[in-house]
């Protein structure tokens, strides 16, 4: 048992209050819409919003150019398209999805600029299209992409074999089989995507303010579409209003459009999406088609597990090949497995594209999987809990790709949370109630790589820089998305370097001051991002020791000392240097950096970290797929109206395996916050697609929970030995989500006796067990 | 362009806006006062959320003709001279701030809600709330801060 609060540190590990606070509760921060230039001009985009598939044959701007203020009217035919590296349009001629951009207007106003959309004549061919996962790889359909013609994404298929799953098979007393359904989701930020442009004409750089979850990723679309070296192009991620992965290729695109209207008007440009077009244009979480197929003995152990994982990329996809390499690793659950098979790909189809949102594939996934594993259970006459625990991976277990784990604290999670929770007796008691309103309790379990793994090397840099007053400055490529990293970045230096968390100073992430770290993505900003930070704050440390020694300030004499101190000898915490065996005399920070920079002393650390590389067998996967995994288990209780389909979400107990918690407060705010919006994903949110036409488009339509919605939380932070992340630190962002929907689909059944095999359970589903549409 | 007068936080803001602009854009684009947000323009969000006569309202639907004569105040306007209100500081207090977008909104809306009643009760504050749409926080943390201000401005003792 390792509950939050037996580890020793002096500033993490500890809940020091947000850095950003007074910016944000005075309306101070500044986002990227809210950024202006002198002499600026809007661009807004136009769109076939009612057509999914689609040839234009022409479009007539000629009315649109004569209204005044009307500054430019760009087609595919005006535009660049995309030369280097994404499989992207920014404006295009052959429609795939409904959110593609046929035209872009500049003007004065944005008000003019929409008028001028009005004006403007489009004259398309419908083409054939395909929407249905199942649809698209049938014979003869339409292909979305001529390079793949049974429209199945090659480049994302991944196979998995550990054991021989034949022989598990074999050995087997009961074989089940499974499929589950998952649906599109919004990531639904409250803050749409906005970028400004502007350009400095005597040196051609472009500088765009951005509301992108990854600037250096942001940077690529720019430098593509101006054909101009990646030193020209200078972006300033401003204050984000949420992402959760969704600010990336949608940014990406925004700021390239902008960029390019920004060079050819010579002015400045806004642009920024209204929630409809957000709801249109940006990314959606994959919906997966999920079969599972299980050969258990009848004591409880699963010996053999058969995946096939399907996802729906929509029109576009420079996503799916990465997020199926996640699938593929965590194809089996947290469960130790002998014997596995698994295949994983992507499909396209005409709707809107799918990419990266909080979890990454795991929410669909655990949705299924953690439900397939109750209904083995049943099917076996054994309690869930026990069946988890007689599968779960432990110590010494090998997970999917066959690497061994270790310090796997998953057993003492679940048995920890089903207690504090009463969850057996819970669960036996609601399966004999009768009534209207029933009880549900239903529980989840997770385990989830931490970082990239074996999907890119997760390496990142960081800069610190102390000023002669011992005020410092942190720069790092890895970037504040809202959930508190710099803070904890300013926790981590602050430690490393021995100085007051106060003394640290992370301003942002500008591409002009720090290398490309990769993305800020995959719950990787504490884990694996700010090793960097550490190491150039220990680095530093050290230098600054050096100097306090070479300036005399612990010659022998000083403090009471009989000999000269070397640096080694020395400590430096919370901003005083000392000797720890005459540790009276504290000399502060401050009277060793006033010195050291006018004898020309240097004061400054870059560090660059790569972690130990993780590597996997490309046919079978098997191999070391991430450096360590987060563990969680999650219990949902909820009441269900049985006459109306009406859930009320009551209580909600999540528990994690966090490594170090480097800022508790912060981590606490995470997991609230992933345990809210899973009951969304759970039980209201869908973008509902019809022919590919979004019919939830704005916030009115697309519900996410409200202040109402919400249930009693409770958290547990369980902290562990690993040390394989910064301090010992884990995932948490994504973790937070993951379980939720699944620990909901499991209590419904617990109340109802009706499995949500196709999610979200709106109220049809939870009534008659399927969607009316 | 007509010719509008406007009072804001207690100042009185001259300016010239088209008849169909909306309270939100005239004062983020024509006052700068940038701390209402705009996150949907349909009164779905809560982004917008500002205080007329004392109600909270959402900027985003209301015109701007609509406004003139009333007390306008916006985030900006309620830390007198640097002193955070203490709804400011308890959202500080109890983290109830991530990516900050609903925060202003969010902010005013407790501040209509606690102006009429010192001593809400949990459910009233999650009312007075769900009018703001909040992706980041689950809303638990910013009921606590909602809670904790009450009790500061009731003169209680609360170590913030
Ligand atoms: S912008 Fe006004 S409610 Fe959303
Ligand atoms: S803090 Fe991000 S929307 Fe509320």
């Amino acid at each position: 048992m390792a509950l939050y609060g037996q580890k020793q540190f002096h500033i993490v590990n500890h809940s020091v209050p947000r850095e950003d606070g007074f910016d944000k509760v005075t309306g101070r921060a500044t986002y990227a819409a809210d950024i202006k230039y002198p002499n600026m001009i809007y661009a807004a985009m136009l769109r076939l919003v009612g057509v999914a598939s689609a040839k234009v044959t022409k479009i007539d701007t000629s009315k649109a150019l004569k209204l005044a203020g009307v500054l430019a009217v760009f087609t595919a035919d005006s535009f660049p398209k995309m030369k280097s590296w994404a499989r992207y349009f920014y404006i295009t001629d052959t429609v795939r999805y409904v959110g593609d951009v046929i035209a872009i207007i500049a003007a004065e106003t944005y008000a003019i600029a929409e008028e001028a959309k009005k004006l403007i004549h489009v004259t398309y061919e419908e083409l054939p299209a395909v929407f249905d996962i199942r649809e698209a790889m049938k014979e003869g359909a339409h292909p979305v992409h001529e390079e793949y013609p049974d429209n199945i994404f090659t480049d994302s298929i991944y196979t998995l074999r550990k054991g021989d799953t034949e022989k598990g098979f074999e050995q087997a007393d009961l074989i089940i089989e499974r499929t589950y359904e998952t649906q599109y989701a919004e990531h639904a930020y409250i803050e749409p995507e906005a970028v400004v442009a502007s350009e400095d004409s005597s040196n051609g750089e472009m500088t765009i303010h951005a509301s992108a979850q990854n600037p250096f990723f942001t940077r690529r679309y720019v430098a593509d579409i101006l054909q101009i070296p990646l030193n020209r192009v200078h972006i300033i991620q401003e204050t984000l209003g949420g992402s959760f992965g969704g600010k990336e290729e949608g940014v990406g695109l925004l700021a390239a459009r902008a960029a390019f209207v920004c060079h050819v008007l010579h002015r400045p440009v806004k642009m920024v999406y209204t929630r409809e077009e957000s709801i249109l244009e940006s990314s959606k979480r994959h919906p997966f088609l999920l079969t599972y197929r299980a050969g258990v003995k009848k004591d409880g152990r699963i010996v053999a597990w058969e995946a096939t994982q399907i996802g729906n990329s929509g029109a576009y996809n420079n996503q799916t090949q990465f997020l199926n390499w996640r699938a593929c690793a965590h194809c089996a659950g947290a469960y130790d497995i002998p014997n596995i098979k698994s295949k994983t790909f992507g499909v396209f189809t005409n709707n809107v594209h799918s990419g990266a949102f909080r979890g990454y594939s795991s929410p669909q996934l655990l949705f299924a999987q953690e439900q397939f594993i109750e209904e083995i259970a049943e099917e076996l006459g054994m309690e869930p809990l026990k069946l988890r625990l007689i599968n779960c991976l432990r110590d010494g277990s090998t997970v999917a790709t066959g690497a061994k784990v270790s310090e796997v604290l998953l057993p003492d999670i679940i048995e920890y949370t089903a207690k504090q929770t009463d969850y057996t007796k819970k669960y036996e008691q609601n399966k004999t109630q009768s009534g209207r309103i029933r009880k549900g309790i239903g529980m989840a379990i997770s385990h989830r790589g931490c970082g990239y793994g074996a999907e890119s090397p997760d390496a990142a840099g960081a800069f610190l820089i102390v000023n002669e007053d011992a005020s410092v400055l942190l720069h790092s490529g890895i970037a504040e998305n809202g959930q508190g990293l710099k803070t904890v970045y300013c926790q981590i230096a602050a430690e490393a370097l021995g100085v007051p968390y106060e003394n640290i100073r992370f301003f942002g992430t500008d591409t002009h001051r720090i290398p490309d770290c990769g993305m800020t993505v995959a719950s990787r900003g504490t884990v694996m991002g700010s090793q960097a930070v550490k190491k150039a704050g220990e680095k530093l440390n050290l230098i600054l020791r050096e100097h306090a020694c070479t300036l005399g300030f612990f010659d022998s004499g000083k403090g009471g000392a009989p000999n000269d101190r070397i640096a080694q000898d020395l400590v430096l915490r919370e901003g005083h240097i000392f000797d720890p065996s005459y540790h009276e005399y504290q000399v502060p920070l401050a009277d060793v950096t006033n010195i050291a920079l006018w004898k020309g002393l240097n004061m400054a650390a870059y560090e660059w970290h790569v972690p130990d590389p993780c590597i996997q067998e490309h046919d079978t996967q098997q191999g070391r797929a991430f450096p360590t995994y987060s563990y969680t288990c999650v219990v949902a209780e909820l009441e269900v109206d049985t006459g109306t389909g009406e859930v009320t979400l009551k209580n909600v107990h999540s528990s994690h395996d966090v490594g170090t918690a480097i800022n508790p407060a912060l981590i606490k705010g995470q997991i609230y916050g992933g345990i809210v919006m899973g009951w969304g994903y759970a039980s209201m949110e869908e973008v509902v697609l019809k022919n590919g036409i979004v019919g939830s488009r704005n916030l009115d339509e697309y519900l996410i929970p409200t202040a109402m919605d919400m249930p009693n939380m409770k958290v547990s932070i369980f902290e562990c030995d690993d040390n394989s992340g910064t301090y010992g630190a884990k995932s948490v962002g994504e973790p937070a989500i993951e379980c939720v929907a699944a620990a909901i689909a499991n209590a419904l059944y617990n109340a109802t006796g009706r499995r949500i095999r196709c999610n979200p359970a709106g109220l049809e589903n939870v009534l008659i067990g399927r969607k009316l549409w | 362009m007509e010719r509008y007068s406007l009072c804001v936080n207690e100042r009185e803001y001259e300016f010239l806006a088209n008849a169909n602009e909306t309270l939100l854009f005239v004062l983020r684009e024509r006052l700068d006062l940038t701390g209402a947000k705009c996150g949907c323009l349909t009164g779905d969000c809560g982004a917008c959320t500002v205080l007329i006569d004392g109600e909270a309202k959402k900027a985003c639907l209301i015109q701007i003709r609509n406004a003139v004569g009333h007390k306008i105040t916006t985030i900006e306007g309620l830390s007198e001279n640097g002193t955070l209100h203490p709804i400011q500081k308890a959202f500080i207090y109890c983290g109830a701030i991530q990516c900050g977008f609903c925060t202003p909104g969010m902010i005013l809306s407790a501040k209509a809600l606690l102006d009429k009643n010192l001593s809400p009760t949990e459910s009233e504050i999650r009312d007075a709330i769900s009018g703001n749409l909040c992706r980041c926080t689950g809303y638990e943390r910013i009921v606590e801060a909602i809670l904790l201000s009450s009790k500061m401005l009731r003169g209680e003792d609360c170590d913030v």
